[in-house]
């Protein structure tokens, strides 16, 4: 068809121009892809939360702990199944980089409390032995090599000091959504310790978590175990996990907040770029549209001319877009550690790349179209030469 | 005793005047002529006279201030813009100084391109192209592009792509004007041709002595008035 092959030499007549644009969409694409990926996986952590577990911590603010006392008040509430308590301990193994989340817990309690992290009994039976020992995630033990027996050390920040913890266990998630990225170790060898050198900060829990009988339960008894303490000196916030884990987030909403601003800002940009590239065009080819309207064709030729070149370029973008958005992914993911617990793309994500490229290609046609149909013919002719 | 044939074309008190700034240069006044179908018309004067803006008005491609300018019996300052491009489609032929082919069509696609607002074929369309390049003897050239073309060459795909959809009426602005001499005769020669032998009305724009000889008729245009 004689059309289409007009509108595709047009599209490659600069094609150093065209091929710029093209790339300036793929990195936008591109950016906004990861970002919207990042902005997902920043979320997966309460996806993967159970609504039959309930956290409950200082009322004040995370950073403060509560009394190791509260465990038999707590387990006496009614609808509470089971209870385990651990601290955030900040380690950090080799350098900030290496970022991976490390926690002190009751080391029994939490694995029947957490039955997403399927351990070897063997193995479970020589980590809870050990009070040195350490269950890892298995992507963790996989990322850094570890190996059953193997001496891992971590830079105390909360609790100074270097640690050494032998690797008993690894634990394999139930769903493709847990988290294989803890490192997980006895409270108890942390507790000893500060008996040892603080005993002020002895007998100090974090967070406790607690199972309940049924999801629908959650309000009341959260309600029951906070009354428990209320009026003492450490009053108490319990929320389902999942709440704890939003609320975790919500400490970062404004960095998310810029994300989310960012990724479309992104589009925005191609946008112009693709609309200086097409009023370019089009102001370069007024004398040919003037010939093309003396021959007779109407406003609407015209703006199909304009329009399909204009979405020629962005469809291009588009599949290059798709094409290099998992391997861009690969190398960010790799780049940026072990931050996330999982960073996959999601594949309706290309929806939106496709809607993103077809507004963009409209976008950008829109007002050089405008500007070919409305020139007077005369005016256009007098521009050749 | 046959009845006179009406005129092809009547212009009766046109005016057309630019804006050039908030200036109001009048370019036309009070033109007032007719033209006898199967006539080839020289437009002479010099330059800046409103040679062009009178042919881009019987053309339909721009439009009076005021007057009628009646073509085949229709009135085309009565036309919308969209009647107006069919009207052109059907009736009228262009040709221009610079050739104003599609650099990134070849010969071919360049005269099949006003066809494509026709609902012929595509293999009718390819018969009319190939037939209307015959007659400018380019067969051996329709698949070059206009840049590997002489400007002769080109002009005369132009002639091709004017004539390929069988319009009544061929405009020319300075067909030549862009053209060594023999290329030019070339050029002069065919729309002579198509005049003559295919009873075109031929309407010329031109400042050459030579091109306007051709003509059966010549006409001056100074400063926006004919004699
Ligand atoms: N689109 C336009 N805007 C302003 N002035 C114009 C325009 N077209 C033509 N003119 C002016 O009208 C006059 C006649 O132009 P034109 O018809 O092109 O003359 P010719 O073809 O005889 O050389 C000139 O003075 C020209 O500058
Ligand atoms: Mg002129």
């Amino acid at each position: 068809m004689l059309f289409f092959k007009l509108i595709i030499k047009n599209t490659f007549r600069h094609g150093m121009r065209t091929i710029l644009t093209i790339m300036g969409l793929v990195i936008a694409l591109i950016a906004f892809g990861l970002l919207r990926t990042v902005i997902k996986a920043w979320y997966s952590g309460v996806e993967a939360s159970s609504s039959t577990r309930l956290i409950t911590r200082n009322a004040i603010s995370l950073i403060f702990p509560l009394p190791l006392s509260y465990k038999d008040k707590i387990k006496s509430v009614e609808g509470v199944t089971a209870v385990s308590y651990g601290n955030w301990f900040g380690g950090i193994y080799i350098d900030q980089k290496h970022f991976f989340a490390n926690f002190a817990v009751d080391p029994k309690s939490y694995l029947k409390l957490y039955p997403e992290y399927v351990v070897d009994p063997a193995q479970k039976e020589a980590f809870l032995k050990d009070r040195r020992g350490f269950l890892a995630g298995r992507q963790l033990a996989d990322k850094y090599g570890w190996k059953l027996g193997d001496t891992v050390t971590l830079k105390g920040t909360i609790y100074p000091g270097d640690w050494d913890f032998v690797l008993r266990a690894i634990y394999k998630g139930r769903e493709p959504s847990t988290d294989e990225m803890q490192f997980i170790f006895h409270w108890n060898y942390v507790n000893e310790y500060l008996k040892g050198v603080h005993s002020s900060r002895a007998d100090q829990v974090g967070f406790y978590m607690e199972g309940i009988e049924r999801p629908d339960m959650a309000a009341q008894v959260a309600a029951k175990i906070d009354a428990l303490f209320k009026n003492s000196l450490a009053e108490t916030l319990t929320e389902t996990e999942k709440a704890f884990q939003l609320s975790f987030i919500n400490m970062t909403e404004t960095i998310l907040a810029v994300i989310q601003a960012v990724s479309f800002i992104v589009i925005a940009i191609i946008m112009a770029v693709a609309a200086n590239t097409m009023a370019m065009t089009v102001r370069e080819r007024i004398g040919e549209y003037a010939i093309m309207k003396t021959l007779g064709m109407g406003a609407f030729r015209i703006g199909a001319l304009i329009f399909g070149e204009s979405l020629t370029i962005c469809a291009i973008g588009c599949g290059l877009g798709i094409a290099l958005t998992y391997p861009a992914a690969r190398v960010f993911a790799h780049a940026v550690g072990s931050i996330f617990p999982s960073f996959d793309v999601d594949p309706r994500l290309f929806i939106f790349y496709a809607a993103a490229s077809f507004l963009v290609g409209v976008v950008a046609a829109i007002v050089p179209t405008w500007r070919a149909v409305r020139v007077p013919i005369a005016e256009g002719l007098r521009r050749i030469g | 005793m046959s009845r006179q044939k009406p005129p092809i074309a009547e212009i009766s008190h046109v005016y057309k005047s630019y804006r050039r700034g908030d200036q109001i240069v009048p370019v036309l006044e009070d033109i007032t002529f007719s033209i006898e179908e199967g006539e080839f018309l020289a437009l002479m004067g010099p330059s800046g006279s409103g040679k062009s803006t009178l042919l881009n008005l019987i053309a339909g491609i721009d439009r009076a201030d005021s007057g009628t300018i009646m073509i085949g019996g229709l009135d085309i300052t009565t036309l919308s813009e969209t009647e107006l491009a069919s009207w052109r489609a059907l009736n009228v032929g262009f040709i221009f100084q610079f050739y104003n082919l599609i650099p990134v069509l070849t010969a071919f696609e360049n005269v099949e391109l006003p066809l494509l607002l026709t609902g012929l074929s595509r293999k009718e369309r390819a018969d009319h192209v190939l037939m209307t390049l015959s007659l400018v003897n380019l067969l051996d050239r329709m698949d070059h592009y206009p840049s590997q073309l002489s400007g002769g060459q080109q002009q005369r795909v132009a002639i091709a792509r004017a004539v390929v959809t069988d319009p009544t009426i061929l405009v020319a602005d300075e067909p030549t004007g862009d053209l060594d001499r023999v290329s030019a005769q070339e050029v002069l020669g065919l729309m002579e041709r198509l005049n003559q032998e295919l009873q075109k009305t031929v309407i010329m724009v031109t400042h050459d002595p030579r091109a306007a000889s051709k003509a059966r008729l010549v006409r001056n245009l100074e400063k926006g008035i004919l004699t």
